[in-house]
């Protein structure tokens, strides 16, 4: 499992590089891995406001829809415009040409909440450790029974 | 792994799209152990089938399965099935997992004395080889002449020395068998299945895979096409539909309903517009609701977002612009031809 040093981590399992005021974001490779095959990305638009916690974009595996949730506030600068054409790459290079926004931070207070590489490292094995406990697992979106033929 | 109905089953193994272009290129093996088994016997076992569905169970012989629904009074579809005739008198009917209680207690309640009636869930495994190399794969482990067994028929015989009913059914809309043992014997048929398998690259697929692989070629699924309240002339299934057979639960609903015409009708949706149609997202046209998505997904078969749901009768032409309401906004999408893919006939 990759945590690269450097990077804040949310519980949701976004990663954010800070550069000055402005904030990088994407999802982790821990994320990516439980969503399976990304096929669809959906992203906000240069100069939309982005509320901290709040979903900001979607992204879709074959099966299920997802959020992506803002770990800091802020306004948009700039999508990966790349991602709509090719939302795999959010699975083959997530800390990479998988990033998703670029936003000018609101309030640089919002990064306090979040997690170091080692941090995020741990709380995944507590997870995945959890999930193995309830044998039931992940956080998955689709709670939907009936296609269970 | 997720949990459903007390039974523990893979989404995926490895990657649902890898998994599932397997099927299609290759082959995939699936546990559907959670499938339930409901037997029928008795000298009126026939007579009780006949009553209680829609497709004409008396055309089939020893031997042979046929797809059938069990129907409501109103029309409406109680479950979606498989009848296999093991004996003239003797029919094994595959139903779906969720609706295990509620079809045993359904056919039970109405054979009173007129047949035996077991819920046999518990004393089958269920494996499903399903691929264009499914046949090449078993046909090593198996003395039975497979070519012989044709599509919705079935046998008795050993695969890998263990004693299986061996059928050549599925539901990924390609060619395969499903295979049903007894539940000591099924790791080991699993693992037989694997290891003879490898060299064609047989991979095991999970049920995320089969619910793609069902909607492609537009299989309905229980709980999303087909429930109680959705009749076999709205969701495309009249042809299992046989009136000619004479009297059975709901015919006379179907009758009244032909003659009067559906109001809604089940239709293949492909998205023109970036996004993918889920179940339960709101069919429109020119922003008035006029229908609701039962299923749909990006094909990895055809990289296409596709989708089934119902739209009012008026709406469900062929080549019809609609729209699919996506987290608020309406996305365009156009009424397709069904099904959304067709396997190529073995030559």
């Amino acid at each position: 499992m990759e945590v690269p040093e450097g990077l804040k981590y949310s519980k949701e399992h976004e990663w954010v590089l800070v550069e000055g005021n402005v904030a990088i974001i994407g999802i982790t490779e821990y994320a990516q891995q439980e969503l399976g095959d990304i096929v669809y990305v959906e992203l906000p638009e240069a100069g939309e406001k982005v509320v901290k916690d709040d979903a900001f974009g979607v992204v879709e595996s074959v099966k299920a829809v997802s959020d992506v949730y803002a770990p800091v506030g802020g306004t948009v600068l700039e999508a990966n415009d790349a991602l709509p054409d090719s939302p795999e790459t959010v699975n083959d290079d997530p800390y990479g040409d998988g990033w998703m926004i670029k936003l000018e931070m609101s309030d640089k207070d919002d990064l306090k909440d979040l997690m170091t590489a080692e941090e995020y490292a741990e709380y995944v094995a507590q997870q995945k450790g959890e999930d193995e406990d309830e044998d039931d697992g992940e956080e998955e979106e689709e709670e939907d029974e009936d296609e269970k033929k | 792994m997720v949990e459903f109905g007390g039974w523990e089953m893979p989404v995926q193994y490895g990657g649902l799209i890898d998994e599932h272009m397997a099927v299609r290129t290759r082959a995939g093996l699936f546990d559907v152990s959670h499938m339930g088994e409901v037997e029928v016997r008795g000298a009126k076992a026939l007579d009780l089938c006949q009553s209680l569905t829609a497709n004409d169970v008396s055309r089939i012989k020893q031997g042979q399965a046929q797809y059938n629904l069990l129907l409501n009074e109103n029309g409406g579809v109680v479950d979606d099935i498989v009848i296999y005739r093991l004996e003239a008198d003797h029919f094994f009917i595959c139903v779906n997992a969720s609706n295990t209680d509620k079809d045993f207690e359904w056919i039970r309640r109405r054979a009173g004395d007129q047949a035996q009636v077991e819920d046999t869930s518990s004393r089958y495994v269920q494996l499903a080889l399903q691929g264009p190399l499914a046949e090449k794969i078993l046909q090593r482990l198996t003395p039975l002449g497979l070519r012989e067994i044709k599509p919705f028929h079935f046998a008795f015989g050993e695969v890998a020395g263990i004693h299986c009913l061996v059928a050549r059914t599925g539901y990924t809309g390609e060619d395969g068998f499903e295979l049903y043992c007894d539940p000591a014997e099924g790791e080991r048929l699993w693992n037989a299945l694997m290891d003879g398998g490898k060299e064609d690259g047989l991979k095991p697929a999970g049920l995320g895979a089969r619910d793609t692989l069902r909607l492609e070629p537009a299989y309905p699924l229980y709980g999303h096409e087909l429930d109680d309240s959705t009749t076999p002339l709205e969701a495309r299934l009249e042809w299992v539909t046989k009136f000619s057979k004479g009297s059975f639960l709901g015919r006379d609903a179907l009758v009244k309903q032909k003659e009067q015409g559906v109001k809604r009708r089940l239709v293949g949706l492909e998205m023109t517009e970036p996004g993918i149609a889920r179940g339960g997202y709101p069919i429109l046209k020119q922003g008035e609701t006029i229908g609701r998505v039962t299923s749909g997904t990006k094909s990895p078969t055809l990289g296409r977002a596709i989708a089934m749901g119902y739209v009012r009768t008026e709406h469900s032409e062929v080549g019809s612009p609609v729209e699919v309401e996506i987290r608020g906004r309406a996305v365009g999408a156009r009424v397709v031809a069904l099904p959304f893919y067709r396997r190529r006939p073995v030559g």
